[in-house]
């Protein structure tokens, strides 16, 4: 893929990220970039600090020494509002929904929500939004679905579904937690392929947790591997792969 | 024209047209539809997943800023009145509301309820201002340059009651419908996804807490108006729970809902007071029970029909 990444600007800079809960150290002096253009993939056993980063990148938490920048800009104190609004656009492990909206108003929500939310006369369904709705969904492969409660779409769509609204804010970087969990093996690639297809077209950059081998060396231009709370290893998905390390304490074969 | 529209325009004219046959249906409407703004009012935070057992101190509110403008300042302009109840009732919201929207579920229900508990000791307690339990008495407002008889205004009072329902209403609709409104529901269902999609819960919270805090003053300011005399017992937590009550039984998914249920429970009041005046709780509570079981979206989903089966409401 985009072999000239690595000397791209850095559009994601994490430095000497340090958080514990208790005694556990979830990130214990992580640095990690991400370039404009790239698809980086994070991965590592359970409980290694990743979702814990994702969260420090979005807002969620503040970590207790350390700092993240976006595109030089220090955003490691402020809430997800404002870093959703700076850029980072996160879709979510169990995706979160309006569950009581269709799935096109919860679009034109997000929508809004980028275009300024401070509208209290005029409707949120209107042409504008509708349309680039919809030209969303279809990118996705959701079109047929505009109109279904986002509380009734099976697991497989909802995560879609999760991602779209994510989608909608326009981000420079999506932030994606287990894109492909609680999926099928077989619907895994094909939602991998939309959704490559969909971050190529709108040239994003994203961050994505992932715990499936085979879509990690498919999909990201660079691996990292997490491990007790810091980066382990990071390069190519094909040179890391080859790392005794990696393979004894993530593959998991010795 | 659309059905609801029809039906819309049928109920207005019939609350216009009643009092000219029954006369003293004029203060029945009137107090309905005033107490109507200030259901409406819980009802805008119900949509959000928030239940206020605080909101008849707005509604007091309101009543006690016409009545001490109009005892102690002489000001005595009807539309002076109303703006200024509204203006004052809106602003103690949001003084209130910056702390009490950071709160959800029971927190939420319990600490309005404290507040207005406050409210309702200071209305009785604080007698150089608010006349103490006496309360205090409302004249005969002018408007404009008319000063108008008792009976006369009353008459009026109605009509603007009714004119600012159709306009408040219709403002209120098309704030449900926007980008703000939906926000508002969208804090019931996930506020989580909300905040990440870079919208302040909070904010969207407290502009609807001041909306609503808005609206009870206004009813509040009308309600004193035609009843004449205002009292302590305004801002009682009976009279929130009757407001959420309201709410419920007219139903939430639309304007019109908080009306119609304030329209219903007015004139049951009326008729069982005169039939039967010990079992009016009793006919109001059985009434709240076949609403909560049988129509889940309140009277209003009699009117609203089989339409809007995925959630969204028209009127």
């Amino acid at each position: 893929m985009s072999s000239q990444a690595t000397s791209a600007a850095p559009l994601l800079q994490a430095s000497g990220l340090e958080i514990s809960f208790g005694g556990v150290k979830a990130a214990d002096g992580v640095n990690l970039t991400v370039h404009e253009g790239e698809f980086v993939a994070i991965i590592g056993p359970n409980g290694s600090g990743k979702t814990t980063f994702l969260n420090i990148c979005t807002g969620y938490l503040k970590p207790s020494r350390g700092q993240v920048f976006l595109a030089g800009r220090d955003i490691t104190q402020l809430p997800p509002r404002s870093i959703a609004r700076q850029g980072i656009a996160r879709a979510f492990q169990i995706p979160q929904l309006f569950t009581d909206h269709s799935l096109i108003d919860n679009l034109m929500l997000s929508i809004a929500a980028r275009h300024g939310i401070w509208q209290a006369l005029s409707p949120l369904d209107r042409p504008e939004y509708r349309a680039e709705a919809m030209e969303i969904l279809e990118l996705l492969g959701l079109a047929a679905h505009a109109d279904t409660l986002t509380g009734t779409l099976p697991e497989g769509l909802r995560k879609l579904a999760d991602i779209t609204l994510a989608f909608a804010l326009d981000p420079r970087l999506l932030v994606l937690d287990e894109p492909t969990s609680g999926v099928s093996s077989i619907e895994r690639f094909q939602i991998m392929e939309t959704l490559m297809k969909a971050m190529r077209s709108r040239k994003l950059s994203a961050l994505f947790v992932e715990h499936d081998m085979d879509v990690v060396e498919r999909y990201a231009d660079r691996v990292v591997v997490w491990n007790a709370g810091h980066v382990m290893a990071e390069g190519r998905p094909a040179e890391v792969m080859q790392d005794p390390r990696v393979l004894e304490s993530v593959v998991g074969v010795a | 024209m659309p059905k609801p529209l029809i039906g819309l325009a049928a109920g207005v004219a019939l609350l216009a047209a009643l009092p000219l046959a029954v006369p003293f249906m004029t203060f029945v409407v009137t107090l309905a539809v005033a107490k109507g703004f200030a259901a409406l009012g819980v009802a805008l935070l119900l949509r959000a997943g928030l239940i206020s057992l605080g909101h008849a101190m707005y509604f007091a509110i309101g009543a006690y800023t016409t009545a001490f403008l109009m005892q102690k300042t002489g000001i005595t302009d009807f539309a002076i009145l109303v703006a200024a109840s509204i203006i004052v009732a809106t602003l103690a919201g949001l003084a209130f509301g910056a702390f009490l929207v950071r709160y959800r579920a029971i927190f939420f229900a319990m600490l309005n309820l404290a507040v207005s508990m406050v409210i309702y000791a200071l209305c009785s307690k604080l007698y150089g201002v608010t006349g103490g339990t006496d309360g205090l008495r409302v004249g005969v407002p002018t408007v404009f340059a008319w000063v108008p008889e008792k009976a006369a205004f009353d008459t009026f009072l109605l009509y603007a009651t009714l004119g600012l329902m159709l306009v408040l209403g219709w403002l209120g609709h098309r704030y449900l419908k926007s980008p703000l409104g939906h926000a508002l529901a969208a804090v019931h269902t996930n506020e989580v996804r909300l905040e990440y999609l870079g919208v302040s819960a909070w904010s969207t919270l407290l502009t609807a807490y001041g909306i609503s805090a808005g609206l009870a003053g206004l009813g509040g300011a009308l309600s004193a108006m035609a009843i004449g005399h205002v009292l302590p017992e305004f801002a009682f937590w009976t009279e929130s729970g009757h407001l959420v009550l309201t709410a419920v039984l007219g139903g939430v998914g639309g304007v019109a809902g908080p009306f119609i249920g304030s329209i219903f429970l007015e004139l049951v009041h009326v008729v069982a007071v005169g039939v039967a005046a010990e079992a009016w709780n009793l006919i109001i509570g059985v009434a709240l029970i076949c609403v909560i079981f049988f129509l889940p979206r309140g009277l209003f989903g009699l009117i609203e029909g089989r339409r809007g089966k995925t959630g969204g409401t028209d009127l």
